[in-house]
């Protein structure tokens, strides 16, 4: 059958001269068919009540489909078959009641004790707070000092169709989230905007982030390896470009990274101190503001600066970006509430902050040369 | 069974003052006119909302965004969503009633004629109001048929304004519809016709009725909230204000799930009335039939939140909607065996409308039983808002309600214009569509196992080859659709061989009694049903 099909499109290849199916042979299982078992206890749980259910929707379906294709068959007035004249029968429609009954509580019961299960998210060996925000993922692990942003890395140029596409495409982030082996881990998952939904299928874990509210979920995996999902609640307008992507590292492994981060993110801060104390060239200011910019605030104010009319914002000519110089600090620091701006002052540096703001101000010709520095971000946060 | 009374003298007389050209159509009462009105309606709304599903595919045919960006591409969706469920499938059931449960009941006309003129017209200022948004500055609606706050609300753009009107104007048409269904049904049927002698068709519009007028009033709510949350200041659905998002939810698929039956329980009409026709046997279990639907309409009550599994419901609550959605597949079973058995032991032949039917019950049945592969919660976390949801959901309402829809033009068409459609084309569109709908439908189940989600423009390319046969399976269903139209414009042009007043060998019932075409005014007197 796999056969035919290939034999089929490989035709229709030719014919539509699609370049996409010569590439994406290389290493991708094209034809995977089924939900994956997963790498957790839970996830092999659901993939066999999965195959369970499959079975024996497929057995009742061929019991259905046989007796009608059967009657078609042989009940047919082209055969000159007479039509009986039954038209009820009280002792059937009894049995065709009361036996599904009983196999749905047959379904039920496996059901609920594995739903059980799968909602114990009590007695964690870690917890990782998962904040979902439009669109990125914001990783904070709560027994250590460690937090991050995690968002996709695969490039817009791919996704134009400009570059080739890689292997992992979509589904590649800067910073996965890490985890240790073997462990309980739970997942507090929340968000900061929209509904989002954080789901890894290797984990079988899909869990709704909903704004002002914490769910919870939970793995415990055991091979080491890279887990990759995607957001599963239409959250705007990048829904399809918020990936997950979880590394499970043996515990000696994970203690050694986390305790790096940890190192890393202090060092960090010391760092925007000193920083403070620094001033940037307008050259420096631009190619560090426009880096920025790109992964921050093109998705929704263009890398053009055109924003999209009547949903985003337009920064090139506008008002703000040109004139109210405190007023474009303040936006991005504390962001709009009701709207989809963000408060930045918790996602990026102070440093990057006041570069973004140099780049907005004097990119696309607004031309302003306005150059802002990490303490005038400073004064505005701390009122310094 | 029944005998009738001559009336086409009565006809002749009327025939006079009906008005010509537009104002005929405008200022009609005539429960046919607006029949064929809701009808032509359905259709055209089902090919707009077929092309913007021809975008959705033709950007999904390949890895990589082409052709649209994101943000009209979930316009797309959105707005394929609202204009297939309450511009194609809800019309042209309003439609068939209209032209059909007058004439199976033996009533004159509908019981509240001005009324039902007011539901139809207001719908295409509706559907104007909507679509005119897409052209407007920041675009239509773009968070998906089913709104969910906050996306809704403090993250959509003013058009929302325009959307939470237009679902209200279609909302205040769907109840007056309702409200002239449930009246004609009580108070006009023909002496001799009770209740448990009505023909299926009728019972099901009848509880599909009553679900209408108790949720869409539910939804009028919800878009209100909606409504005043985005642009008033309230906080329904804001955590910060002391709302919750999720209440959204519970509100919105408390009406949703009745809304799914409401969009299936006629089609179990149609096929209940098809069957026997070409089977010549008398459909089995009518009674059953009755409590089934009846017992469908009662539980949709109670398992709105399988679509929310993923919410974070507490434990209890997730095993109760667990429970009740696994019931509800029981009597849905009931109804697919009763009409196996009526087959059974039939003496079949497989005009267009009978081959229409058999398709229903086979994709019905695929698509009621993913569902109940999808009420099971614990696999439900990874089947939900995956493609798999989709291929769901399309077999019950494509292959489902559609079908169905498609299988009662053909059996009722006759009837109308006095003429046989064209079988050849008929065939035509009958096979293409059956092949090209599963080609379209059928993959989605595995990427959307293998782990695919909706409602995203782009994808991970192991799922590129199954999404380019969709993609090629959903242009060709597409264009298999304008084959039907070729064929209703022969129809409407009245083309065709002449066709008896019974029309089909088989067919029984009050409709078949009376001359085909039917006249503009039927059972002036009403027959006596023994
Ligand atoms: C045996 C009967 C059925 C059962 C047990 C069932 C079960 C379900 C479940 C559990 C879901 C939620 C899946 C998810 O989002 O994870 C769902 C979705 C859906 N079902 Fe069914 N269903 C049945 C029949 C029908 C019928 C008859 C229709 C309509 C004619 C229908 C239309 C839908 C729609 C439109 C959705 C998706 C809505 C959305 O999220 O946009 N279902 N069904
Ligand atoms: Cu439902």
């Amino acid at each position: 059958m796999k056969k035919i099909l290939s034999k089929a499109e490989s035709v229709l290849a030719v014919l539509l001269a699609n370049p996409v199916f010569a590439e994406s042979e290389k290493h991708i299982d094209q034809y995977k068919l089924n939900m994956t078992e997963g790498v957790t206890d839970i996830s092999a749980k659901v993939y066999d009540l999965h195959m369970l259910m499959f079975w024996i929707c497929v057995v009742i379906g061929a019991g259905v489909f046989i007796a009608m294709f059967i009657s078609m068959y042989f009940h047919r007035k082209s055969r000159g078959y007479k039509p009986a004249t039954f038209h009820e029968s009280v002792k059937v429609e009894i049995a065709w009641t009361v036996i599904p009954f009983i196999i749905l509580i047959a379904m039920a019961v496996p059901a609920a004790n594995l739903l059980f299960d799968m909602e114990d998210a009590s007695e964690p060996d870690l917890t990782v707070l998962v904040t979902g925000s439009q669109w990125k993922w914001h990783y904070k692990y709560m027994d250590n000092d460690v937090e991050f942003f995690s968002k996709m890395a695969t490039q817009a140029e791919q996704i134009d169709g400009k570059f080739a596409k890689n292997e992992n495409y979509l589904l590649e982030v800067d910073r996965a989230l890490v985890i240790p082996t073997g462990k309980k881990v739970r997942f507090l998952i929340t968000s900061d905007d929209v509904i989002h939904a954080w789901w890894v299928p290797d984990f079988a874990v899909k869990q709704d982030a909903n704004p002002g509210f914490i769910n919870d979920a939970w793995a415990k995996v055991e091979q080491p390896g890279v887990y990759r999902g995607q957001c599963a609640e239409l959250c705007g307008k990048d829904h399809g470009f918020m990936p997950v992507v979880v590394v499970a590292k043996e515990p000696a492994e994970y203690d050694k990274w986390i305790a790096e981060q940890q190192a890393i993110q202090q060092k960090a801060k010391e760092e925007e101190q000193r920083l403070l104390a620094m001033n940037m060239t307008m050259d420096e200011a631009m190619a560090l503001g426009e880096k920025v910019y790109n992964a921050n605030c093109a998705a929704c104010h263009m890398p053009n600066g055109e924003g999209l009319p009547g949903v985003f914002p337009a920064l090139k000519g506008s008002q703000i970006a040109l004139e109210d110089q405190p007023k474009h600090i303040d936006v991005l620091v504390n962001g709009v509430t009701g709207t989809a701006m963000q408060a930045y002052a918790k996602q990026l540096s102070m440093s990057d902050l006041a570069a973004v703001v140099t780049y907005e101000r004097n990119a696309w010709g607004n031309n302003t040369g306005d150059l802002v520095q990490a303490k005038d971000i400073n004064a505005a946060i701390n009122g310094k | 069974m029944t005998t009738v009374t001559d009336d086409s003298h009565h006809d002749d007389h009327h025939e006079h003052h009906i008005p010509t050209g537009i104002k005929r159509w405008l200022y009609t009462t005539n429960h046919k006119d607006i029949g064929t009105l809701y009808l032509w309606f359905a259709f055209i709304m089902f090919l707009t909302g077929g092309a913007m599903a021809m975008v959705i595919r033709a950007e999904l045919f390949q890895p990589g965004l082409q052709i649209v960006d994101p943000n009209f591409f979930n316009q797309m969706t959105t707005v394929h969503g609202l204009v297939m469920v309450f511009g194609a499938v809800m019309p042209a059931f309003t439609g068939l009633a209209n032209w059909l449960v007058p004439m199976m009941i033996g009533a004159p006309d509908m019981a509240l004629p001005r009324m039902n003129n007011w539901s139809f017209w207001i719908l295409p200022f509706a559907f104007l109001i909507l679509l005119s948004s897409l052209f407007m500055e920041g675009g239509g609606p773009a968070f998906g048929w089913t709104f969910y706050a906050p996306l809704s609300t403090t993250y959509s753009n003013d058009g929302t304004a325009l959307f939470v009107f237009a679902v209200h104007i279609m909302g205040a048409s769907s109840i007056m519809g309702a409200i002239n269904v449930i009246v004609t049904i009580v108070n006009m049927r023909a002496p001799g016709m009770t209740y448990m002698k009505m023909p299926l068709f009728v019972w099901t519009w009848l509880i599909t009725a009553f679900l209408l007028i108790a949720v869409m009033p539910v939804l009028a709510g919800a878009v209100t909230m909606v409504l005043t949350d985005k642009f008033f200041g309230t906080s329904f659905f804001d955590a910060a204000g002391g709302g919750d998002p999720v209440m959204f939810q519970h509100i919105f698929w408390f009406f949703g799930h009745p809304e799914v039956y409401i969009m299936i329980l006629p089609a179990f009409g149609i096929i209940s009335a098809i069957v026997p026709t070409f089977a010549r046997k008398r459909l089995f279990g009518y009674a059953s039939m009755v409590y089934a639907t009846a017992s469908i309409a009662l539980l949709s009550f109670i398992v709105w939140a399988h679509h929310m599994f993923t919410t974070g419901m507490p434990v209890g609550a997730e095993l109760f909607f667990m429970f009740a959605t696994m019931l509800i597949s029981v009597p849905t079973g009931v109804k697919v065996f009763n009409w196996v058995a009526t087959m059974w032991r039939g003496s079949m032949t497989f005009e267009v409308p009978m081959l229409f039917a058999l398709a229903f019950i086979v994709l019905f049945t695929i698509g009621g039983l993913s569902g109940l592969m999808l009420a099971i919660t614990p696999v439900d976390f990874q089947y939900h808002d995956t493609y798999f949801v989709v291929a769901h959901f399309h077999y019950v309402l494509v292959t489902g309600a559609i079908f169905s829809i498609m299988a009662a033009v053909y059996y009722w068409l006759p009837k109308w214009t006095g003429k046989m459609f064209h079988i050849g084309l008929a065939k035509w569109h009958f096979w293409c569509s059956l092949v090209s709908v599963n080609v379209l439908f059928f993959p989605m189940h595995f990427v959307g196992l293998a782990g695919m989600p909706r409602r995203i423009p782009d994808y991970a390319l192991q799922f590129a080859d199954f999404n380019k046969w969709i993609s090629i399976g959903g242009f060709a269903f597409g264009l298999s659709q304008l084959i039907f139209l070729a064929l209703l414009i022969k129809a409407c042009k009245k083309q065709g061989e002449p066709v008896s007043g019974q029309v089909w060998e088989g067919a029984e019932g009050l409709e078949w009694e009376i001359p085909s075409p039917a006249p503009y005014h039927s059972f002036e007197t009403p027959p006596e049903v023994k």
